[in-house]
Protein backbone atom coordinates (compact mmCIF):
# COMPACT_ATOMS: atom_id res chain seq x y z
CA UNK A 1 0.00 0.00 0.00
CA UNK A 2 2.39 2.33 1.29
CA UNK A 3 5.11 1.46 -1.76
CA UNK A 4 2.29 1.86 -4.22
CA UNK A 5 1.47 5.78 -3.06
CA UNK A 6 5.60 6.05 -3.72
CA UNK A 7 5.88 4.11 -6.96
CA UNK A 8 2.58 5.33 -8.71
CA UNK A 9 3.85 9.21 -8.63
CA UNK A 10 7.58 8.02 -9.37
CA UNK A 11 5.83 5.83 -12.25
CA UNK A 12 3.95 9.58 -13.68
CA UNK A 13 6.77 11.86 -13.21
CA UNK A 14 8.99 9.34 -15.60
CA UNK A 15 5.91 9.30 -17.95
CA UNK A 16 5.95 12.59 -18.53
CA UNK A 17 9.55 13.13 -18.99
CA UNK A 18 9.71 10.24 -21.44
CA UNK A 19 7.07 12.22 -23.14
CA UNK A 20 8.35 15.63 -22.99
CA UNK A 21 11.79 14.26 -24.57
CA UNK A 22 10.87 11.76 -27.23
CA UNK A 23 7.41 11.53 -28.36
CA UNK A 24 6.27 15.10 -28.00
CA UNK A 25 9.17 16.95 -29.85
CA UNK A 26 7.20 18.35 -32.62
CA UNK A 27 5.08 19.85 -29.78
CA UNK A 28 8.09 21.52 -28.12
CA UNK A 29 6.95 24.92 -28.61
CA UNK A 30 10.96 26.31 -28.65
CA UNK A 31 12.47 29.49 -27.77
CA UNK A 32 11.87 32.78 -29.57
CA UNK A 33 14.69 34.88 -30.92
CA UNK A 34 14.05 38.52 -31.53
CA UNK A 35 16.25 40.07 -34.13
CA UNK A 36 16.77 43.95 -34.72
CA UNK A 37 15.26 45.28 -37.35
CA UNK A 38 18.33 47.45 -38.49
CA UNK A 39 19.70 44.46 -40.50
CA UNK A 40 23.19 43.01 -40.17
CA UNK A 41 25.93 43.55 -37.89
CA UNK A 42 29.27 43.22 -37.86
CA UNK A 43 31.02 41.53 -35.12
CA UNK A 44 31.31 43.51 -32.27
CA UNK A 45 29.37 46.62 -33.15
CA UNK A 46 25.46 46.01 -32.48
CA UNK A 47 24.31 49.39 -34.27
CA UNK A 48 25.38 49.49 -37.63
CA UNK A 49 23.08 51.85 -39.90
CA UNK A 50 22.09 50.03 -42.53
CA UNK A 51 21.80 52.56 -45.31
CA UNK A 52 25.60 53.71 -45.68
CA UNK A 53 25.54 57.22 -46.64
CA UNK A 54 27.35 58.75 -49.87
CA UNK A 55 30.50 59.33 -49.73
CA UNK A 56 31.06 63.06 -48.85
CA UNK A 57 33.53 65.15 -50.90
CA UNK A 58 37.06 64.41 -50.16
CA UNK A 59 38.21 66.73 -47.59
CA UNK A 60 41.44 68.82 -48.04
CA UNK A 61 44.27 66.30 -46.73
CA UNK A 62 44.93 66.88 -43.44
CA UNK A 63 48.39 68.24 -42.84
CA UNK A 64 51.62 66.11 -43.03
CA UNK A 65 50.95 63.86 -39.59
CA UNK A 66 53.64 64.25 -37.36
CA UNK A 67 56.36 61.37 -37.95
CA UNK A 68 59.14 60.52 -35.63
CA UNK A 69 62.53 60.98 -37.07
CA UNK A 70 62.89 58.88 -40.22
CA UNK A 71 65.67 56.97 -40.53
CA UNK A 72 67.47 57.44 -44.01
CA UNK A 73 66.72 54.05 -46.19
CA UNK A 74 68.72 51.36 -46.27
CA UNK A 75 70.10 51.81 -49.37
CA UNK A 76 71.62 54.91 -50.70
CA UNK A 77 70.62 54.14 -54.70
CA UNK A 78 66.65 54.77 -53.62
CA UNK A 79 66.15 58.33 -52.65
CA UNK A 80 63.40 59.35 -51.00
CA UNK A 81 60.12 60.46 -53.35
CA UNK A 82 59.62 63.95 -54.58
CA UNK A 83 56.42 66.32 -53.50
CA UNK A 84 54.99 67.03 -56.78
CA UNK A 85 51.87 68.24 -56.54
CA UNK A 86 49.93 67.06 -59.99
CA UNK A 87 47.09 69.85 -59.50
CA UNK A 88 50.06 72.46 -60.06
CA UNK A 89 51.38 70.90 -63.69
CA UNK A 90 49.97 70.46 -67.35
CA UNK A 91 50.21 66.84 -67.98
CA UNK A 92 51.97 65.83 -71.42
CA UNK A 93 51.64 62.24 -72.29
CA UNK A 94 53.01 63.03 -75.83
CA UNK A 95 56.63 64.26 -75.65
CA UNK A 96 57.84 61.28 -74.27
CA UNK A 97 55.99 58.36 -75.59
CA UNK A 98 58.26 57.35 -77.60
CA UNK A 99 60.34 56.57 -74.62
CA UNK A 100 58.28 53.83 -72.85
CA UNK A 101 60.85 51.47 -71.39
CA UNK A 102 59.57 47.48 -70.92
CA UNK A 103 60.85 45.58 -68.27
CA UNK A 104 61.23 41.68 -68.23
CA UNK A 105 58.33 39.08 -66.62
CA UNK A 106 58.42 39.72 -62.92
CA UNK A 107 61.12 42.41 -62.87
CA UNK A 108 61.72 45.25 -62.14
CA UNK A 109 65.56 46.18 -63.50
CA UNK A 110 66.21 48.11 -66.15
CA UNK A 111 67.23 46.62 -69.31
CA UNK A 112 70.70 47.91 -70.79
CA UNK A 113 68.73 47.91 -73.84
CA UNK A 114 66.47 50.76 -72.61
CA UNK A 115 68.98 52.88 -71.86
CA UNK A 116 68.70 54.85 -74.72
CA UNK A 117 65.36 55.74 -73.83
CA UNK A 118 66.68 56.27 -70.41
CA UNK A 119 69.24 58.93 -72.29
CA UNK A 120 66.31 60.56 -73.94
CA UNK A 121 64.21 61.43 -71.26
CA UNK A 122 67.12 62.85 -68.96
CA UNK A 123 67.93 65.11 -71.79
CA UNK A 124 64.27 66.17 -72.38
CA UNK A 125 63.97 67.28 -69.07
CA UNK A 126 66.36 70.15 -69.77
CA UNK A 127 64.84 73.14 -68.54
CA UNK A 128 64.97 73.01 -64.87
CA UNK A 129 61.03 74.13 -64.18
CA UNK A 130 60.23 71.07 -65.78
CA UNK A 131 59.23 67.98 -63.97
CA UNK A 132 58.61 63.97 -64.49
CA UNK A 133 55.90 61.89 -64.12
CA UNK A 134 56.83 57.94 -64.17
CA UNK A 135 54.36 55.86 -64.29
CA UNK A 136 54.76 52.18 -63.47
CA UNK A 137 52.47 49.21 -65.17
CA UNK A 138 52.43 45.29 -64.87
CA UNK A 139 50.80 42.68 -66.85
CA UNK A 140 48.01 40.80 -65.81
CA UNK A 141 50.30 37.84 -64.25
CA UNK A 142 50.05 39.00 -60.29
CA UNK A 143 47.75 39.92 -57.71
CA UNK A 144 46.85 43.04 -57.55
CA UNK A 145 48.49 44.15 -54.77
CA UNK A 146 51.49 42.47 -55.40
CA UNK A 147 51.35 44.08 -58.89
CA UNK A 148 51.49 47.43 -57.35
CA UNK A 149 54.49 47.49 -55.43
CA UNK A 150 56.46 46.13 -58.74
CA UNK A 151 54.83 49.09 -60.72
CA UNK A 152 55.90 51.13 -58.05
CA UNK A 153 59.39 49.61 -57.85
CA UNK A 154 59.40 49.69 -61.72
CA UNK A 155 58.65 53.33 -61.75
CA UNK A 156 61.23 53.74 -59.10
CA UNK A 157 64.10 51.66 -60.54
CA UNK A 158 63.58 54.19 -63.88
CA UNK A 159 63.73 57.04 -61.52
CA UNK A 160 67.24 55.52 -60.11
CA UNK A 161 68.21 54.95 -63.91
CA UNK A 162 67.46 58.84 -64.74
CA UNK A 163 69.19 59.33 -61.19
CA UNK A 164 72.67 57.62 -62.53
CA UNK A 165 72.24 59.83 -65.70
CA UNK A 166 72.27 63.25 -63.37
CA UNK A 167 68.55 63.84 -63.23
CA UNK A 168 67.73 65.20 -59.72
CA UNK A 169 65.41 62.75 -58.56
CA UNK A 170 63.96 65.37 -56.64
CA UNK A 171 61.90 66.38 -59.86
CA UNK A 172 60.31 62.82 -60.63
CA UNK A 173 56.97 61.67 -59.00
CA UNK A 174 56.36 58.31 -59.69
CA UNK A 175 53.21 56.59 -59.50
CA UNK A 176 52.10 53.07 -59.66
CA UNK A 177 48.75 51.55 -61.68
CA UNK A 178 49.68 47.57 -61.01
CA UNK A 179 47.49 45.78 -63.54
CA UNK A 180 44.77 48.50 -63.78
CA UNK A 181 45.93 50.12 -66.55
CA UNK A 182 46.74 47.56 -69.57
CA UNK A 183 47.91 49.41 -72.78
CA UNK A 184 46.64 46.04 -74.55
CA UNK A 185 44.08 44.13 -73.03
CA UNK A 186 44.78 40.60 -74.76
CA UNK A 187 45.97 37.45 -72.78
CA UNK A 188 49.16 36.60 -74.61
CA UNK A 189 53.12 37.00 -73.90
CA UNK A 190 52.39 39.88 -77.02
CA UNK A 191 50.02 42.19 -74.43
CA UNK A 192 51.51 41.40 -71.32
CA UNK A 193 55.06 42.34 -73.03
CA UNK A 194 53.45 45.61 -73.70
CA UNK A 195 51.83 45.77 -70.19
CA UNK A 196 54.94 45.47 -68.73
CA UNK A 197 56.17 48.91 -68.63
CA UNK A 198 57.16 52.29 -67.50
CA UNK A 199 55.27 55.75 -69.33
CA UNK A 200 57.27 59.45 -68.99
CA UNK A 201 54.75 62.18 -68.78
CA UNK A 202 56.55 65.32 -68.62
CA UNK A 203 54.98 68.19 -66.32
CA UNK A 204 54.92 71.78 -67.35
CA UNK A 205 54.43 74.10 -64.64
CA UNK A 206 50.82 75.82 -64.74
CA UNK A 207 51.16 79.22 -65.10
CA UNK A 208 49.88 81.29 -62.44
CA UNK A 209 46.88 83.17 -63.25
CA UNK A 210 46.98 86.95 -63.20
CA UNK B 1 37.40 -32.57 -50.80
CA UNK B 2 35.95 -30.42 -53.65
CA UNK B 3 33.00 -28.86 -51.12
CA UNK B 4 36.09 -27.72 -49.00
CA UNK B 5 38.45 -26.28 -51.40
CA UNK B 6 35.35 -24.12 -52.30
CA UNK B 7 34.70 -23.19 -49.24
CA UNK B 8 38.07 -21.99 -48.13
CA UNK B 9 38.34 -20.11 -51.98
CA UNK B 10 35.26 -18.30 -50.49
CA UNK B 11 36.86 -17.71 -47.13
CA UNK B 12 39.56 -16.66 -49.07
CA UNK B 13 38.21 -14.20 -51.53
CA UNK B 14 36.05 -12.62 -48.54
CA UNK B 15 39.49 -12.28 -46.96
CA UNK B 16 40.99 -10.93 -49.87
CA UNK B 17 38.22 -8.28 -50.38
CA UNK B 18 38.08 -7.17 -46.86
CA UNK B 19 41.21 -6.63 -46.97
CA UNK B 20 41.32 -4.52 -49.88
CA UNK B 21 38.28 -2.34 -48.36
CA UNK B 22 40.35 -1.78 -45.01
CA UNK B 23 42.79 -1.17 -47.12
CA UNK B 24 40.73 1.78 -49.36
CA UNK B 25 39.50 3.00 -46.05
CA UNK B 26 42.90 3.65 -44.92
CA UNK B 27 44.30 5.26 -47.72
CA UNK B 28 40.86 7.13 -47.94
CA UNK B 29 41.48 8.53 -43.99
CA UNK B 30 45.16 8.62 -44.28
CA UNK B 31 45.14 10.95 -47.64
CA UNK B 32 42.79 13.05 -45.98
CA UNK B 33 44.31 15.85 -43.88
CA UNK B 34 43.03 18.48 -41.81
CA UNK B 35 42.09 20.20 -44.79
CA UNK B 36 40.38 17.11 -46.52
CA UNK B 37 37.48 16.26 -43.80
CA UNK B 38 34.26 14.88 -45.11
CA UNK B 39 31.30 17.10 -44.33
CA UNK B 40 28.62 16.54 -41.57
CA UNK B 41 25.87 15.23 -43.38
CA UNK B 42 22.50 17.13 -42.69
CA UNK B 43 19.07 16.98 -44.01
CA UNK B 44 16.75 20.07 -44.53
CA UNK B 45 12.99 19.70 -43.92
CA UNK B 46 10.06 22.08 -44.89
CA UNK B 47 12.24 24.82 -46.18
CA UNK B 48 11.35 26.85 -49.67
CA UNK B 49 12.96 29.84 -51.17
CA UNK B 50 15.13 32.27 -50.21
CA UNK B 51 15.29 30.44 -45.99
CA UNK B 52 16.29 27.25 -47.54
CA UNK B 53 19.24 29.00 -50.02
CA UNK B 54 20.26 30.77 -47.34
CA UNK B 55 20.76 27.61 -44.37
CA UNK B 56 22.23 25.99 -47.56
CA UNK B 57 24.68 28.33 -48.49
CA UNK B 58 25.63 29.14 -44.69
CA UNK B 59 25.60 25.64 -43.95
CA UNK B 60 27.64 24.30 -46.74
CA UNK B 61 30.34 27.27 -46.60
CA UNK B 62 30.53 25.66 -42.80
CA UNK B 63 31.23 21.98 -43.29
CA UNK B 64 28.11 20.49 -44.13
CA UNK B 65 26.59 18.20 -46.78
CA UNK B 66 22.81 17.71 -47.84
CA UNK B 67 21.38 14.13 -47.62
CA UNK B 68 18.21 12.09 -47.15
CA UNK B 69 16.57 12.03 -43.88
CA UNK B 70 17.72 8.44 -43.38
CA UNK B 71 21.47 9.20 -44.11
CA UNK B 72 21.69 11.99 -42.14
CA UNK B 73 23.27 12.90 -38.61
CA UNK B 74 21.49 15.45 -37.94
CA UNK B 75 17.77 16.62 -39.43
CA UNK B 76 17.04 20.28 -39.71
CA UNK B 77 13.07 20.51 -39.55
CA UNK B 78 11.06 23.96 -40.17
CA UNK B 79 9.34 26.55 -42.30
CA UNK B 80 10.62 29.28 -43.60
CA UNK B 81 7.01 31.09 -44.08
CA UNK B 82 6.26 33.81 -41.91
CA UNK B 83 8.72 33.79 -39.22
CA UNK B 84 11.67 31.53 -39.75
CA UNK B 85 10.81 28.70 -37.34
CA UNK B 86 12.99 25.47 -36.98
CA UNK B 87 14.26 22.60 -34.78
CA UNK B 88 17.56 20.40 -34.65
CA UNK B 89 17.90 16.85 -34.01
CA UNK B 90 20.78 15.02 -33.45
CA UNK B 91 19.48 11.12 -35.41
CA UNK B 92 22.23 9.43 -34.16
CA UNK B 93 21.36 10.46 -30.51
CA UNK B 94 17.85 10.59 -30.33
CA UNK B 95 18.05 14.21 -28.96
CA UNK B 96 16.44 17.88 -30.19
CA UNK B 97 19.20 20.10 -29.54
CA UNK B 98 17.61 23.20 -30.75
CA UNK B 99 13.81 24.56 -31.53
CA UNK B 100 12.95 28.25 -31.77
CA UNK B 101 11.27 30.80 -33.76
CA UNK B 102 12.80 34.06 -35.32
CA UNK B 103 11.09 37.00 -35.27
CA UNK B 104 11.92 40.45 -36.86
CA UNK B 105 14.69 41.99 -39.41
CA UNK B 106 14.32 39.66 -42.59
CA UNK B 107 13.48 36.03 -43.49
CA UNK B 108 17.45 36.52 -44.54
CA UNK B 109 18.38 37.77 -41.74
CA UNK B 110 16.18 35.59 -39.61
CA UNK B 111 17.83 32.02 -41.52
CA UNK B 112 21.27 33.49 -41.20
CA UNK B 113 20.43 33.48 -37.56
CA UNK B 114 19.07 29.77 -37.29
CA UNK B 115 22.08 28.72 -39.42
CA UNK B 116 24.42 29.98 -36.77
CA UNK B 117 22.45 28.51 -34.28
CA UNK B 118 22.07 24.82 -35.65
CA UNK B 119 26.48 25.76 -36.84
CA UNK B 120 27.16 26.97 -32.87
CA UNK B 121 25.20 24.14 -31.89
CA UNK B 122 27.15 21.65 -33.61
CA UNK B 123 30.62 22.87 -34.25
CA UNK B 124 30.73 25.28 -31.44
CA UNK B 125 31.51 28.10 -33.53
CA UNK B 126 31.35 31.58 -33.72
CA UNK B 127 28.52 32.81 -35.75
CA UNK B 128 29.28 34.32 -39.14
CA UNK B 129 25.46 34.99 -40.84
CA UNK B 130 25.45 38.68 -39.68
CA UNK B 131 28.66 39.13 -40.71
CA UNK B 132 29.79 42.25 -43.35
CA UNK B 133 32.59 42.13 -46.63
CA UNK B 134 33.95 44.49 -47.85
CA UNK B 135 35.72 44.43 -51.52
CA UNK B 136 36.46 46.48 -54.93
CA UNK B 137 34.30 46.32 -57.73
CA UNK B 138 36.48 47.65 -61.21
CA UNK B 139 35.32 48.14 -64.74
CA UNK B 140 37.14 47.11 -67.47
CA UNK B 141 38.53 50.76 -68.00
CA UNK B 142 40.27 50.07 -64.54
CA UNK B 143 38.36 52.58 -62.12
CA UNK B 144 35.61 51.29 -59.54
CA UNK B 145 34.38 51.72 -55.86
CA UNK B 146 34.55 49.86 -53.01
CA UNK B 147 31.56 47.45 -51.80
CA UNK B 148 29.96 46.35 -48.74
CA UNK B 149 27.78 43.44 -48.70
CA UNK B 150 26.30 40.66 -46.25
CA UNK B 151 29.17 37.69 -46.63
CA UNK B 152 27.39 36.00 -49.13
CA UNK B 153 27.16 38.88 -50.70
CA UNK B 154 23.74 40.23 -50.67
CA UNK B 155 22.85 44.13 -50.01
CA UNK B 156 26.04 44.57 -51.70
CA UNK B 157 25.84 48.52 -51.66
CA UNK B 158 28.51 50.98 -53.19
CA UNK B 159 30.01 53.16 -50.47
CA UNK B 160 32.24 55.19 -52.41
CA UNK B 161 30.89 57.10 -55.81
CA UNK B 162 34.49 58.74 -56.95
CA UNK B 163 34.79 56.71 -60.25
CA UNK B 164 38.52 56.35 -59.37
CA UNK B 165 40.80 53.59 -59.01
CA UNK B 166 40.55 51.43 -55.79
CA UNK B 167 42.19 49.12 -53.67
CA UNK B 168 42.28 46.87 -50.84
CA UNK B 169 39.43 47.72 -48.57
CA UNK B 170 40.48 46.84 -44.72
CA UNK B 171 38.16 46.53 -41.83
CA UNK B 172 38.68 48.73 -38.05
CA UNK B 173 37.94 45.47 -36.12
CA UNK B 174 34.13 45.61 -34.84
CA UNK B 175 33.26 48.82 -36.07
CA UNK B 176 31.39 49.73 -39.27
CA UNK B 177 34.20 51.51 -40.43
CA UNK B 178 37.02 50.61 -43.69
CA UNK B 179 40.05 51.89 -44.95
CA UNK B 180 40.98 51.66 -48.38
CA UNK B 181 43.16 52.62 -51.39
CA UNK B 182 41.21 55.56 -53.56
CA UNK B 183 43.46 57.03 -56.72
CA UNK B 184 40.73 59.85 -56.37
CA UNK B 185 43.46 62.73 -56.04
CA UNK B 186 44.94 61.16 -58.47
CA UNK B 187 47.64 59.32 -56.43
CA UNK B 188 47.37 56.43 -54.86
CA UNK B 189 46.19 57.68 -51.09
CA UNK B 190 45.14 55.45 -48.48
CA UNK B 191 41.56 56.60 -46.71
CA UNK B 192 39.87 56.25 -43.56
CA UNK B 193 35.66 55.59 -44.04
CA UNK B 194 33.08 55.72 -41.13
CA UNK B 195 30.29 54.03 -42.78
CA UNK B 196 27.63 55.12 -39.91
CA UNK B 197 29.09 58.64 -39.96
CA UNK B 198 30.00 58.58 -43.69
CA UNK B 199 32.74 60.81 -42.89
CA UNK B 200 36.31 59.92 -44.69
CA UNK B 201 39.72 61.48 -44.58
CA UNK B 202 43.26 60.67 -46.14
CA UNK B 203 45.38 58.83 -43.29
CA UNK B 204 48.27 58.40 -45.73
CA UNK B 205 48.78 60.54 -48.83
CA UNK B 206 52.45 61.18 -49.28
CA UNK B 207 54.35 61.36 -52.17
CA UNK B 208 54.57 57.81 -53.87
CA UNK B 209 51.90 54.83 -53.24
CA UNK B 210 50.20 54.56 -50.51
CA UNK B 211 48.59 51.22 -49.86
CA UNK B 212 47.29 48.20 -48.22
CA UNK B 213 46.28 48.81 -45.08
CA UNK B 214 45.84 46.83 -42.45
CA UNK B 215 44.10 47.28 -38.80
CA UNK B 216 45.83 46.22 -35.70
CA UNK B 217 43.28 43.57 -34.10
CA UNK B 218 42.85 46.50 -31.16
CA UNK B 219 42.17 49.05 -33.86
CA UNK B 220 44.84 51.73 -32.40
CA UNK B 221 47.52 50.45 -35.10
CA UNK B 222 47.66 50.46 -39.15
CA UNK B 223 49.92 48.66 -41.09
CA UNK B 224 50.45 49.67 -44.73
CA UNK B 225 52.85 49.70 -47.94
CA UNK B 226 54.07 53.38 -48.49
CA UNK B 227 57.40 54.56 -51.24
CA UNK B 228 58.23 57.62 -49.54
CA UNK B 229 61.62 56.55 -48.52
CA UNK B 230 62.28 55.10 -51.98
CA UNK B 231 60.80 51.87 -51.80
CA UNK B 232 57.70 50.00 -51.17
CA UNK B 233 57.81 49.01 -47.75
CA UNK B 234 55.95 47.97 -44.41
CA UNK B 235 55.29 51.42 -42.62
CA UNK B 236 53.05 51.46 -38.93
CA UNK B 237 50.86 54.54 -37.94
CA UNK B 238 48.40 55.38 -35.20
CA UNK B 239 44.45 54.92 -36.66
CA UNK B 240 44.27 58.49 -37.35
CA UNK B 241 47.36 58.78 -39.14
CA UNK B 242 50.22 60.03 -36.61
CA UNK B 243 53.22 58.10 -34.88
CA UNK B 244 54.28 57.05 -38.67
CA UNK B 245 57.29 54.73 -38.23
CA UNK B 246 59.03 52.69 -41.47
CA UNK B 247 59.37 49.04 -40.32
CA UNK B 248 60.95 47.26 -43.03
CA UNK B 249 63.82 48.34 -45.82
CA UNK B 250 63.67 45.78 -48.80
CA UNK B 251 63.74 46.15 -52.58
CA UNK B 252 59.56 45.75 -53.05
CA UNK B 253 56.94 44.73 -49.78
CA UNK B 254 53.42 44.60 -50.70
CA UNK B 255 50.20 43.28 -48.08
CA UNK B 256 51.19 43.41 -44.82
CA UNK B 257 48.92 41.51 -41.91
CA UNK B 258 48.06 41.59 -38.46
CA UNK B 259 48.69 38.62 -35.77
CA UNK B 260 45.74 38.24 -33.85
CA UNK B 261 47.80 38.80 -30.68
CA UNK B 262 49.17 42.75 -32.47
CA UNK B 263 52.59 41.21 -32.14
CA UNK B 264 53.80 41.00 -35.58
CA UNK B 265 52.91 41.79 -38.90
CA UNK B 266 52.98 39.08 -41.66
CA UNK B 267 53.62 40.25 -45.88
CA UNK B 268 54.93 39.37 -48.85
CA UNK B 269 58.71 40.62 -49.47
CA UNK B 270 61.21 40.23 -52.39
CA UNK B 271 63.98 38.21 -51.38
CA UNK B 272 66.87 37.89 -54.71
CA UNK B 273 63.99 38.37 -56.96
CA UNK B 274 61.66 35.85 -55.49
CA UNK B 275 58.59 36.20 -54.05
CA UNK B 276 58.79 35.29 -50.45
CA UNK B 277 56.40 35.66 -46.85
CA UNK B 278 57.87 36.99 -43.68
CA UNK B 279 57.13 38.80 -40.49
CA UNK B 280 58.18 41.82 -38.20
CA UNK B 281 57.63 42.72 -34.87
CA UNK B 282 54.68 45.53 -35.03
CA UNK B 283 57.34 47.41 -33.03
CA UNK B 284 60.21 47.37 -35.30
CA UNK B 285 62.65 44.55 -35.01
CA UNK B 286 64.42 42.04 -37.38
CA UNK B 287 62.42 40.43 -40.29
CA UNK B 288 62.06 36.61 -40.38
CA UNK B 289 61.39 34.19 -43.44
CA UNK B 290 58.54 32.55 -42.98
CA UNK B 291 58.91 28.94 -44.45
CA UNK B 292 56.55 28.26 -47.04
CA UNK B 293 58.37 24.77 -48.95
CA UNK B 294 56.52 23.31 -51.89
CA UNK B 295 54.47 25.88 -52.87
CA UNK B 296 56.02 29.34 -55.30
CA UNK B 297 55.39 32.90 -55.29
CA UNK B 298 53.02 33.63 -51.79
CA UNK B 299 51.37 37.10 -51.59
CA UNK B 300 48.89 38.67 -49.51
CA UNK B 301 48.76 37.11 -46.20
CA UNK B 302 46.16 36.55 -44.10
CA UNK B 303 46.70 35.77 -40.36
CA UNK B 304 43.62 33.87 -39.00
CA UNK B 305 42.02 35.25 -36.13
CA UNK B 306 42.49 31.82 -33.86
CA UNK B 307 45.94 32.63 -34.40
CA UNK B 308 46.71 29.40 -35.85
CA UNK B 309 46.89 29.67 -39.83
CA UNK B 310 48.06 31.80 -42.31
CA UNK B 311 46.48 32.21 -45.79
CA UNK B 312 47.64 33.33 -49.20
CA UNK B 313 48.29 33.37 -52.31
CA UNK B 314 50.53 31.17 -54.63
CA UNK B 315 50.99 31.67 -57.92
CA UNK B 316 52.35 28.46 -59.93
CA UNK B 317 50.68 29.27 -63.31
CA UNK B 318 47.40 30.47 -61.48
CA UNK B 319 46.72 31.60 -58.84
CA UNK B 320 45.57 29.42 -55.64
CA UNK B 321 44.64 29.81 -51.85
CA UNK B 322 46.89 28.16 -49.51
CA UNK B 323 46.81 27.88 -45.74
CA UNK B 324 49.79 26.69 -43.63
CA UNK B 325 50.61 26.70 -39.68
CA UNK B 326 51.41 30.18 -38.46
CA UNK B 327 53.65 28.03 -36.14
CA UNK B 328 55.22 26.65 -38.77
CA UNK B 329 54.23 23.13 -37.86
CA UNK B 330 52.40 22.03 -41.28
CA UNK B 331 53.56 22.79 -44.36
CA UNK B 332 51.46 25.08 -46.86
CA UNK B 333 48.31 23.80 -48.66
CA UNK B 334 46.66 24.21 -52.00
CA UNK B 335 43.02 24.65 -51.31
CA UNK B 336 41.54 25.84 -54.47
CA UNK B 337 42.12 28.07 -57.18
CA UNK B 338 41.83 31.57 -56.29
CA UNK B 339 43.29 35.26 -54.68
CA UNK B 340 43.03 37.64 -51.69
CA UNK B 341 42.19 35.00 -49.19
CA UNK B 342 40.63 36.74 -45.90
CA UNK B 343 39.26 34.75 -43.23
CA UNK B 344 36.01 35.03 -41.49
CA UNK B 345 35.79 35.85 -37.64
CA UNK B 346 35.45 32.06 -36.75
CA UNK B 347 38.65 30.85 -38.21
CA UNK B 348 36.98 28.52 -40.43
CA UNK B 349 36.23 30.21 -43.72
CA UNK B 350 38.41 32.15 -46.18
CA UNK B 351 36.30 35.21 -48.64
CA UNK B 352 38.67 35.17 -51.66
CA UNK B 353 38.31 36.10 -55.49
CA UNK B 354 38.29 34.03 -58.50
CA UNK B 355 38.13 33.66 -62.03
CA UNK B 356 39.14 35.33 -65.50
CA UNK B 357 41.38 38.21 -64.84
CA UNK B 358 38.65 40.62 -65.77
CA UNK B 359 35.33 39.36 -64.57
CA UNK B 360 36.62 38.20 -60.71
CA UNK B 361 33.73 36.74 -58.43
CA UNK B 362 34.17 36.36 -54.58
CA UNK B 363 33.19 32.86 -52.99
CA UNK B 364 33.16 31.41 -49.77
CA UNK B 365 35.35 28.28 -48.50
CA UNK B 366 35.29 26.18 -45.59
CA UNK B 367 39.21 25.41 -45.37
CA UNK B 368 38.91 22.02 -43.66
CA UNK B 369 36.31 20.62 -46.09
CA UNK B 370 37.37 22.34 -49.16
CA UNK B 371 33.58 22.81 -49.91
CA UNK B 372 33.36 26.37 -51.97
CA UNK B 373 30.33 28.64 -53.14
CA UNK B 374 30.39 31.43 -55.05
CA UNK B 375 29.00 35.04 -53.79
CA UNK B 376 26.28 36.85 -55.04
CA UNK B 377 27.93 39.58 -57.74
CA UNK B 378 28.03 43.19 -57.79
CA UNK B 379 28.44 44.59 -60.47
CA UNK B 380 32.09 44.74 -62.55
CA UNK B 381 35.02 42.70 -61.75
CA UNK B 382 35.18 41.70 -57.80
CA UNK B 383 37.56 41.40 -55.53
CA UNK B 384 40.22 42.24 -52.85
CA UNK B 385 37.29 41.29 -50.24
CA UNK B 386 37.66 41.56 -46.36
CA UNK B 387 35.47 39.95 -43.81
CA UNK B 388 34.95 42.02 -41.21
CA UNK B 389 35.43 40.79 -37.64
Amino acid sequence: MKLNKIVLPLVLALSATLAATTGCTHKFAGKVTNLPNHGAVTTGETAANPNIPPAPPIEPPTPPPVSTPVTPPAMPEHPPTAEINLENYNLDRQTLAAYTVHFKFDSAVVEDSEQANIASVAQALGEANLKLLIEGHCDERGTEEYNRSLGERRALALREALGKVNLDPMRVKTISYGKDKPVDPGHDEAAWAKNRRGEFILLHPKVPAQ
Amino acid sequence: MKKNTLYYLVIGFTMVATMATWADDIIVSGGGSIFGQKPIPVALEGFTGEAASVLMFDLYVQGFSFVSPGAAQYLIKGSGADNVTGSLTDNFAHKMLLSRTYNGASARRQAHAFADDIVGAIRNLKPIGGTKIAFKSQSPGGSGEIYVADFDGNDAKPVTTDGAIVAKPAWMPGRMALYYTSYARSNPDIFYHSLSSGQRRVIAGYSGLNTGAAVSPDGSKVAMILSKAGSPNVWVCNADGTDLRRLTKGVEDSSPCWSPNGEWICFAAKINFRRVLAKVPAGGGEVQRLPTSGVSNPTEPDWSPDGKWIAFTSQMGDFSICVMAADGSLSPVVLVPGQNPSWSPNSRTLVYNHGPNSRQSLAVLDVFTRQTKDCRRAPGSNSEPAWAR
